[in-house]
């Protein structure tokens, strides 16, 4: 591809490295309608998706600048019917290649032609260890069977076997049917990620959020589960990635702005994180843009680099290279500024607003059925107003 | 005789000048003497051989036999490769 800006230099007035992980969300098209998920409300607003040519152009111009990891992500990557070439394209330039699919529209025989085409490894998410409660939150009715099926395709083709499971108040008690439904399956990896609020998972959020209560009873069962692996030899691997609302101090979101993260939408915005697009910034789209100098040199990549941004209590607080405040669009969603503290942290004036969210926790009574399920009914709704 | 865990891949990375390890959504950059022994693991050559070789390749290094056995059971213990 040859656009104006080839050969043209970066000023990285940051001096920010070079971006290791690139998320390629293909499609927010999706046959699953889960609550929690993390695009955003008004998905069914966007643009025209990239077509095959600028995903490749896009795919080549990260991995020369250092990307070695890429998502294949969305939506539901399998929608795309050019998968198969773009993982090929992948595979090609080098780079370790994750497909993170629902497992629906997937098959065997696709597994396998994948793995021909280069790909390294297969995530399949579930919603739950049994089938009624996995569909319900799905919002699919042949979720479940589909995905175990697909789980025993990916283990038989050969690829290392990461399961991920969103972790919220109506399944957290199943964390022992889902540490052992994982064992049986042979899982290498077994990510236990509970709710993050971003997207429609924020707006479902009252509905979502686990007790402390049943936080701690999991944080222990994961605790036995772990050692009972130990213990056997197994190597399987349990990753619970616990609620950040339940912490005194912010997650170093990101590894840090523009520091290893590049996500590119399916309209082609690229992103510091899949998340950012609610923020209030302008981030340019590798359309219209070299994506070397989107990343080094763009505004939005530049916005919350380095630390001259922060007011207090970051600017004067001796943690902030820990954590760079936390995250920006958690700090937007909550106090309707993204520069201010992550409220998560005990130190910010907004604090009170995670305290809140925990007592709600301990009062909540919504059911499943009165969460708001991500589809493209509800997200006109959105953007329509 | 010492092989890469499945679904893990080596390689040299020309943009942070290492060696790395890459597997489901992670990577670890090696330092020298991690990248020079895992670049020696094929799945065909015993500890003995690469041993051997490393000698070969770096021979004011002295006996390497402590060191590549020493990291070679901590990459076991991180699940990185597994012995056959």
């Amino acid at each position: 591809m040859t656009s104006p800006e080839a050969g043209k230099t970066v000023r990285n007035p940051h001096k920010a490295g070079p971006p290791l992980w690139l998320l390629a969300e293909l499609t927010y098209r999706c046959p699953l309608q889960c609550p929690y998920c993390s695009n955003p409300l008004d998905f069914a607003n966007t643009e025209q998706e990239l077509t095959t040519e600028e995903w490749v152009s896009v795919l080549r111009q990260g991995r020369e600048m250092g990307a070695a990891q890429l998502g294949f992500s969305g939506g539901e990557p399998l929608v795309r019917q050019d998968l198969p070439e773009l993982i090929a394209e992948a595979r090609h330039l080098g780079y370790y290649s994750n497909l993170i699919t629902s497992g629906l529209g997937l098959s065997e025989a696709k597994v396998n032609a994948f793995r021909e085409a280069g790909l390294d490894h297969i995530q399949v998410s579930f919603q739950a260890s049994d089938p009624e409660l996995n569909n319900a939150v799905a919002g699919s009715r042949k979720a479940f069977d589909q995905k175990l099926a697909m789980a025993r395709a990916v283990k038989d083709a050969g690829y290392p076997m990461v399961l991920n499971f969103v972790i919220h108040r109506h399944n957290i008690h199943q964390m022992n049917d889902i540490m052992a439904l994982c064992e049986r399956l042979g899982a290498d990896y077994v990510e236990l990620a509970t709710c993050q609020y971003y997207g429609w998972a924020f707006k479902n959020r009252e509905g979502l959020m686990p007790s402390r209560a049943q936080l701690e009873k999991a944080e222990a069962e994961v605790q036995t589960y772990r050692q009972q692996l130990a213990a056997s030899g197994s190597a399987m691997k349990l990753i619970f990635v616990t609620p950040d609302y339940y912490e005194e101090r912010p997650k170093a979101c990101m590894n840090g702005w523009g520091s290893l993260f590049l996500t590119v939408a399916p309209d082609g915005t690229a992103l510091p994180c899949h998340s950012a697009k609610l923020l209030p910034i302008d981030f340019p789209s590798v359309r219209e843009m070299e994506l070397k100098t989107i990343w080094y040199d763009s505004p939005g990549f530049n916005h919350y680099r380095g630390d001259s941004w922060m007011p207090e209590p970051c600017r004067s607080c001796d943690e902030k290279g820990k954590d760079f405040g936390g995250c920006r669009c958690q700090a937007y969603l909550l106090t309707g500024n993204a520069d201010n503290a992550d409220p998560v942290c005990s130190k910010s004036s907004h604090h009170d607003r995670i305290l809140a969210a925990r007592r709600a926790a301990d009062h909540a009574t919504a059911g499943i059925d009165e969460l708001t399920y991500r589809n493209a009914d509800n997200s006109r709704l959105f953007f329509r107003g | 005789m010492p092989r890469l865990r499945p679904g893990f891949r080596f390689q040299w990375e020309p943009v942070q000048d290492c060696y790395v390890l890459l597997y489901p959504e992670g990577m670890v950059k090696l330092n020298g003497s991690a990248g020079a022994i895992l670049n020696e693991v094929d799945g065909q050559r015993s500890v003995a051989d690469i041993i051997a070789t490393l000698e070969r390749q770096f021979p004011d290094a002295g006996s390497l036999e402590g060191d590549v056995n020493d990291f070679l059971r901590d990459a076991c213990q991180q699940h990185w490769i597994e012995m056959s």
